[in-house]
């Protein structure tokens, strides 16, 4: 084995016109960034203020660019793929080789789904659930900062991949035997591993995080039954995480063992068993679309109650509908696979408990309705987005179901139906949700509202294309296309293909049209002032503070009586008052240790992908070294001084109760 | 009565949206194909029952409950009803014991593993999924293909299926259920076609990059005497597949032509299945396997996927 074991020259594709486009553009965007950084003299902020901050909401900011950026890199594979296919059509080869083409559908699985809804779920659960339970940090902010660069490790391994060696070629699931060292050689699927494994270890870290954050640190009088229902249906999530994820983590292990020691848990020969792969996957796999869902179906409850300036209908049905959906998600999984050869009652029952699921989501859907019923709701952008998911969602749920019933998969199984399905309630679930959520909350995280008119356009273009995209999907799969496919030679499907390829434009309209909110409302941003601190007159105690929060959140823990406890204040008029005095507020110190361990574990997993063992060595020993440098540190937190406080909230309920005043609101 | 008048409308609608579409799931031409139909139809229309109206509901409350109408009526803190709260679960628990009593009967009455009732002898094909190609071995015959499947119409058959290396999936939309192959598994499955025609077959689980080249044609003939005609033809063209050219035909390639064998091993089909067992291990490729002693091939237990109660 050599020193750089596996690693040369040739691991550099090079001779990809593609790939060596994608490296230009990114290494002249990164010369740009570094130079206006250093020219405006911001390297000290983005280190102090961002890189080393265990704040939850700068966090969460970065959770949320993150899934921004990850976002491009997948759509920018979803867009080429949906090209590829609407060229190779009637036996046409297309422009990009399987070679190629099945690392894009490979890496546009992984990253939409792991490093795209995922952090940005979590960006908005950073940013908002501690200010929902009126707390001022989560329980182990280090921790926090940590997960956080644990995520940003397996975005920064996936992204390495297109510069040296290769992403998996085995469609996201990476079933063995394909994945394993005999059909899959090369290093993507190593890739594959360590960049979902080092980003699982943060994920799992942020659900105990939050979990013991939700269960030790809220606010006096806030029982569980009266949290804000996006903190519950985060909770659920995080419940979710902390089951599932373990089994993620396990099975990697185990194909790691078998890529790298010779192991046969998964391999043909030696008595390994494929099988156990695609359960394990699917255990944590199932799981892991409610949580991605569970915690947007609690932005849409909050939205929707906002702004029909009206109290949820049903929260408690609601809490319990998601603990229903959280439960049955762990029972369901076979259903990913009623073509293995399951006898009838085993298909029958796995069938059965995922119908039962459209019970409690059903019902989430009519209580949205009533919470409608008989209010005054504001035709808002995330509005748009919440009534856009309810109409999605419900054509999603129902071909689910469908899928759900073995005798009607045992044909649409692994067809482009399936693939139009799960997107159509990720997207049209998720996404949507994210993007609400986006919407809502951006005041609050950034101090200054988005413009409305490019937010309705972007909406518009991604509902629109989402349909003209997907519902051809739902044709080419009756006509019997499966998915994963290269190239076609059927002329029957080329139109729908190329309706598709459309779609995929119209959505690439609507993110443009995103792209270009961000700058205007960046640029309009004294206009768009949010001063208040509640610019949607909302009803949970994260409006309660100023835009962007104080670092501490709350000057003063509320106390909470009312499930809308800002509601409850604001109608008995507790609200924007100063006290005399203040306590000093005592907050974590920002900490290097978060990404420096991202780091070396970076290091770790690149030198194991490419079999750089000394390297490997050196990464770990070094990460270890920091965590333990970091645990013995005595210099972990300060206090906020009495008089800063009073200043600070002093000049913020002025400007909140003078608006207030003027819009006619009691203060 | 009325779910099979709402069936036929749905029916005619899809037909007239998918005119001049052929050849899918929806145009089936074996019984297995046509019952799964029916199922996906029947099922769509009792849960267009649900979605419609809520789909209509959301339109219609987000326009009559806007903002600027103000003469509605306007309860903030309304945020309870037993009666809409039973309503909001009842509909979909019904709405889910119909489906799931639909589902419980027809996952039973679909099973891959069933054989056909009623239509007599099934005929038997052992099917391989290589890299990137299907091999098709007829026992009875003792004949073999590569990439085409020849059976006759309205006669069941009984395809037993396996893989020399990675997983797939054996398809033919228009005929109805797929099982997967693995490697050291069998799987079983059992279709007819009801009236004779070709139809497209190919792997519908990806397996690397051949995987788009992985087709066949299923042609069903009129007669059994067709299929007869043509699996002497077969056999006539000699083309032997042994244990040992097996293992040249299992190297990987891509879009391979249709190739003949007018005879094939005995027990070839079994030995691919058994080649990854324990203790096999050290035997490299297929010529130790002809080495090995028949009947221990014939009676160690295969890992067949057994039916889970049995």
């Amino acid at each position: 084995m050599s020193f750089l074991g596996k690693l040369s020259l040739d691991a550099i594709p090079y001779h990809e016109p593609i790939l060596v486009f994608t490296m230009a553009a990114i290494a002249i965007g990164g010369l740009v960034l570094f130079t206006l950084i250093t020219k405006y003299k911001k390297w000290g902020v983005l280190w102090r203020d961002w890189i080393t901050s265990v704040d939850h909401k700068r966090l969460g900011i970065m959770y949320i660019f993150v899934a921004l950026v990850m976002l491009f890199r997948g759509f920018s594979d979803a867009i080429m793929m949906r090209t590829q296919l609407a060229l190779a059509t009637s036996g046409a080869p297309g422009i990009l080789p399987p070679e190629h083409y099945d690392q894009i559908f490979t890496a546009h699985g992984v990253i939409m789904i792991i490093f795209m809804a995922m952090p940005f779920m979590i960006g908005l659960m950073n940013i908002i659930l501690p200010l929902q339970i009126g707390a001022r940090d989560v329980a182990f902010p280090f921790l926090n900062n940590l997960s956080f660069w644990l995520t940003a490790s397996g975005a920064i391994l996936i992204n390495i991949s297109l510069v040296f060696g290769e992403f998996a070629k085995t469609g996201w699931v990476a079933y063995p035997p394909l994945s394993e060292l005999t059909f899959s050689p090369g290093v993507g699927v190593d890739y594959y591993i360590w960049a979902l494994q080092i980003s699982g270890l943060g994920t799992l870290l942020t659900a105990v995080n939050f979990l013991v954050t939700v269960f030790k640190m809220r606010a006096p009088g806030m029982t569980l039954m009266k949290m804000p229902i996006f903190t519950w249906t985060c909770t659920w999530a995080n419940i979710l995480i902390a089951a599932s994820f373990p089994i993620l983590t396990a099975v990697l292990t185990m194909l790691t063992l078998d890529r790298y020691l010779g192991f046969h848990f998964f391999t043909n020969d030696g008595g390994g068993n494929a099988m156990m792969y695609i359960n394990l996957f699917w255990a944590w796999g199932h799981p892991e679309v409610y949580i991605l869902v569970l915690p947007a179906f609690g932005i849409f409850s909050e939205i929707i109650s906002t702004f029909t300036s009206k109290r949820l209908f049903g929260y408690t049905s609601m809490i319990y509908a998601s603990g229903a959906i959280s439960i049955l998600g762990f029972i369901v999984w076979l259903h990913h696979f009623f073509t293995m050869g399951s006898s009838a009652n085993v298909n029958a029952f796995f069938g059965v408990m995922t119908m039962v699921i459209a019970v409690p989501t059903g019902v989430k859907l009519f209580n949205w309705l009533f919470t409608i019923y008989r209010g005054r709701l504001q035709m808002t952008v995330p509005v748009m987005w919440t009534l856009g998911f309810m109409v999605t969602f419900t054509v999603g749920g129902m071909t689910g179901v469908l899928l759900a019933i073995p005798g009607a998969d045992y044909v649409l199984h692994n067809s482009l139906f399936l693939i139009a399905h799960f997107h159509n309630t990720i997207i049209g679930g998720a996404v949507f949700g994210y993007l609400a959520g986006f919407s809502f909350w951006f005041p609050k995280a950034m101090g200054f509202k988005l413009n409305v008119r490019w937010g309705k356009a972007a909406f518009w273009f991604w509902i629109v294309g989402f349909f003209v995209a997907f519902m051809p999907l739902y044709v080419l799969g009756f006509l019997g296309m499966t998915r994963r496919l290269n190239h076609t030679n059927n002329p029957d499907w080329n139109i729908w293909l190329y309706i598709a390829a459309g779609g995929a434009v119209l959505i690439m309209f609507g993110i443009i049209c995103q792209v270009v909110q961000l700058y205007v409302s960046f640029r309009d941003r004294e206009a768009l002032d949010d001063e208040t601190g509640d610019p949607w007159n909302g009803h949970t105690l994260e409006w309660a503070t100023s835009s962007p929060p104080q670092a501490y959140n709350f000057a003063e823990i509320p106390e909470v009586h009312d499930i809308d406890a800002w509601t409850d204040m604001k109608e008995k008029g507790q609200v924007y008052q100063s006290k005399a005095s203040y306590e000093p507020i005592h907050m974590p110190k920002n900490t290097a240790a978060g990404v420096l361990m991202g780091l070396t574990l970076t290091i770790f997993c690149f030198a194991m992908i490419w079999h750089v063992w000394w390297l490997a060595i050196v990464g770990l020993v070094g990460a270890i070294a920091v965590f333990i440098k970091r645990c013995y540190s005595n210099d972990v937190d300060y206090y906020v001084q009495p008089e800063e406080v009073l200043a600070t909230e002093n000049a913020f309920n002025l400007s909140g109760s003078a608006k207030n005043n003027s819009k006619g609101i009691k203060a | 009565m009325l779910i099979r008048n709402l069936c036929n409308i749905a029916l005619a609608s899809t037909v007239l949206a998918l005119s001049g579409c052929s050849g899918g799931v929806l145009d089936p031409k074996g019984q297995i194909g046509i019952d799964e139909k029916n199922l996906i139809i029947i099922a769509t229309v009792l849960m267009l029952l649900v979605v419609i109206p809520v789909i209509v509901m959301t339109l219609y409350f987000a326009w009559k409950y806007r903002d600027t109408q103000t003469h509605e009526i306007y309860a903030p803190k309304w945020a309870h009803s037993n009666k809409i709260e039973a309503f909001v679960w009842a509909v979909p628990i019904v709405i889910v014991i119909i489906l799931g009593v639909i589902t419980w009967e027809s996952t039973h009455s679909l099973d891959p593993y069933k054989p056909i009732e009623g239509k007599g002898k099934h005929l038997t094909v052992e099917v391989v999924s290589l890299n990137w190609k299907w091999l098709f071995i007829y026992p009875e015959q003792g004949i073999a293909t590569v990439n085409e499947l020849v059976f006759p119409a309205n006669v069941p058959v009984e395809y037993k299926i396996t893989s020399e290396s990675t997983m797939n999936s054996f398809f033919i939309p228009q005929l109805g259920s797929q099982i997967y192959s693995m490697a050291g598994m069998e799987t079983k499955l059992h279709l007819i076609a009801n009236e004779p025609g070709t139809f497209k077959g190919f792997s519908a689980n990806y397996s690397g990059a051949g995987f788009s080249g992985m087709k066949f044609n299923a042609i069903a003939t009129p007669t059994q005497g067709d299929f007869d005609k043509w699996v002497s033809d077969v056999k006539a063209k000699g083309n032997k597949l042994t244990k040992a050219n097996y293992y040249e035909l299992a190297k990987a390639s891509e879009n391979n032509p249709v190739t003949y064998y007018g005879d094939v091993d005995k027990g070839l089909f079994h030995t691919i299945i058994m080649k990854y067992m324990p203790g096999m291990k050290d035997m490299k490729g297929m010529k130790k396997m002809t080495d090995m002693p028949h009947d221990m091939a014939e009676h160690s237990a295969t890992p067949s996927i057994s039916q889970g109660e049995e």
